[in-house]
């Protein structure tokens, strides 16, 4: 059963179509990721799902009700962490949660408690006390996290969770997540960071520009668009555009980016030895898995952090 | 307490093991606007301690300027004003002035850092209170921070003897409805500000200050020349201080014009927050 439901969905803000007629469906308990380029919509459909930015066009159902007419509904049963944190940096990390959590009229006997427990959760406990200004920012994201979770919610939306976090706070952050999924809550993530969408989503959507050009999970879109692996090779960038003529018929496919020429095949190595042995030597190369940032160039012709 | 690692038995999913959600959304439906008010009560816990200052410093310090250093001066030269002594006469004016004036902090940086800062407003329009809800409860909130400042100020009235009708109590709502007649309008206008400016020093200095000054808090209208009495008419301030004037030493002022002034303070108090609740909306959903 699906949990929530787009159909033709737009949002225009004056000429420009922020989101341009998308259609999804996210079941219950599953990880679904919105994959795609800063400006691609992401944002503006999470909103949406919200009830928190009206649409221009479409439908869209949230556990059977419209966000836009049933608004706090909605709300009650939705985690929302916004691509930016916005705790309140003037009062204490538990208090953070008590008070966002009589927001949703639950009782402050229940909050106490709840608030502990999510503490715990997010390894915060021993931080309690601290004003938010002191916290890491893996800190701030991982409290945002625990107050989206005040009430209980059936379906978590994060925008962007680990943009801005160095490695180890990410890892941390996913581990987190990895725990509610097993739980049982479904997740909405949004992401332009491939690795973040095959480690979090069981299936997503890749976005460009308002529209979803691709939907599956990780591994399948790997498996459409692309070969198994990728060699990437780099001659200096006076001599990428020179030597690609002669690379045609190496792999299946090549993709010439300004400073690398990749190419595409299913044995990485094999075509480097043909590289090679058209009389080729390149600066460097690298053999390696394809992954959703060259299914992303494939369906675009653009990379995904520019 | 602290083990590390949470347990089974703390459950962070749906259990339905508190207020469901449909009940959740009942409660913020009809009471979101307070929910919002406590938290923005409780976020003023911050900056209590001016508040507390402000609130107890202030009437003493006008006090003994005012009442007993001009006022000497006022009730030797002219035998006071409006047939009382000058202190009696400025209380009141005082204050509602300063419970007025009160109203350009609340209304002005706080909603920019709400918006576009700290975004406490986006934050709570992710919840089931609505952005309406949010607006009306900026005024509740704010509107009890003047009350509860009004009796500490009041008390102080009494104690100084400065005021002395029976019915002085009044001023406890007059004086907060005046400053939301000037504030509402003012949360309405600084929701629509999207980038830091000039704009609300530019208030202080030319709209505040002239009301303070010439809105009939230090002496009446009537003192001045006919040409400036216009800043009187369109100052909540002005018709707050009439008001406050007629409960707290019986001023003798028509009927009618009590009237005037009570209704064109809810008026204003009203239709700014009308305002509010439509700007909040807008910018919430967008
Ligand atoms: N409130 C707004 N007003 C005008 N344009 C907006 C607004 N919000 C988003 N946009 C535009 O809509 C497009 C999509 O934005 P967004 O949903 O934030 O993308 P993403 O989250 O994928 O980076 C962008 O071009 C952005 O500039
Ligand atoms: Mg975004």
């Amino acid at each position: 059963m699906s949990v929530i439901q787009a159909r033709s969905l737009v949002k225009s803000y004056g000429d420009l179509n922020a989101v341009d007629g998308i259609d999804f469906d996210v079941a219950a308990g599953e990880s679904f990721g919105l994959l795609g380029p800063n400006g691609a919509g992401k944002s503006t459909t999470m909103r949406m799902i919200g009830g928190t930015s009206l649409r221009t066009s479409g439908t869209l159902s949230v556990l059977g009700m419209d966000p836009e007419t049933h608004g706090p509904e909605v709300r009650a049963n939705l985690g929302v962490i916004p691509q930016q944190d916005n705790l309140d940096t003037e009062l204490r990390v538990r208090d953070n949660l008590i008070t966002y959590g009589r927001y949703f009229g639950l009782p402050r006997s229940y909050l106490q408690r709840r608030a502990d427990d999510l503490l715990e959760f997010a390894q915060l406990t021993d931080k309690a006390g601290e004003k938010v200004d002191n916290l890491s920012g893996g800190m701030k994201r991982r409290l945002t996290i625990a107050r989206g979770l005040i009430n209980e919610p059936r379906i978590l939306l994060l925008d962007e969770p680990t943009t801005g976090l160095d490695p180890q706070a990410r890892h941390i952050l996913w581990d987190r997540l990895f725990r509610l999924k097993e739980e049982g809550v479904t997740l909405v993530v949004t992401t332009h960071f491939m690795d973040e969408a095959e480690q979090l989503c069981d299936r997503l959507v890749v976005m460009d520009r308002g529209r979803i050009v691709a939907e599956g999970s990780p591994a399948q879109l790997i498996r459409q668009y692309c070969t198994r692996e990728v060699l990437e090779v780099r001659f200096g960038s006076e001599r990428n555009a020179a030597v690609v003529q002669q690379l045609g018929d190496v792999a299946e496919r090549l993709e010439v980016l300004p400073d690398r020429i990749l190419l595409y095949t299913d044995d990485g190595e094999a075509a480097l030895e043909r590289v090679t042995s058209l009389g080729l030597q390149p600066l460097t190369s690298l053999v390696r898995r394809s992954s959703l940032e060259d299914v992303f160039l494939r369906l675009t012709g653009r990379s995904l952090i520019d | 307490m602290a083990t590390g690692v949470a347990t089974d038995s703390n459950r962070l999913a749906y259990t339905g093991g508190v207020l469901a959600p449909a009940a959740q959304a009942r409660t913020a439906r009809r009471w979101g606007w307070l929910l919002y008010a406590e938290y923005r009560l409780t976020s003023m816990r911050a900056y209590l301690q001016t508040i507390v200052i402000r609130s107890i410093g202030l009437p003493l310090l006008y006090l003994a300027s005012m009442g007993l250093g001009l006022g000497a001066l006022v009730d030797s030269g002219a035998g006071g004003v409006d047939g009382v002594s000058y202190l009696v006469f400025v209380a009141p004016g005082l204050l509602v002035s300063s419970i007025v004036m009160e109203a350009t902090g609340e209304f002005t940086y706080p909603v920019m850092s709400g918006f576009k800062w700290q975004k406490h407003f986006f934050a709570a329009a992710a919840s089931p209170v609505r952005p309406g809800q949010i607006a009306v409860g900026e005024v509740v909130a704010v509107g009890l921070r003047f009350l509860i400042e009004t009796v500490v100020f009041w008390l102080a009235l009494l104690l100084f003897g400065a005021v002395t009708a029976a019915t002085s109590w009044l001023v406890i709502l007059i004086a907060p409805l005046a400053a939301l007649a000037f504030g509402a309008p003012l949360l309405a206008f600084a929701a629509t500000q999207t980038d830091e400016g000039a704009q609300f020093a530019f208030i202080q200095r030319f709209v505040v200050m002239p009301m303070f000054l010439f809105a009939g808090t230090f002496f009446p209208l009537g003192a001045m020349p006919w040409y400036l009495q216009w800043i009187g008419w369109i100052s909540p301030m002005w018709h707050g201080t009439q008001l406050a004037r007629v409960v707290c030493f019986g001023m003798p002022n028509p009927v009618w014009l009590s009237v005037l002034h009570l209704v064109v303070l809810l008026v204003t108090a009203v239709a700014g927050t009308w305002f509010a609740v439509r700007i909040f909306t807008r910018r919430l959903t967008r």
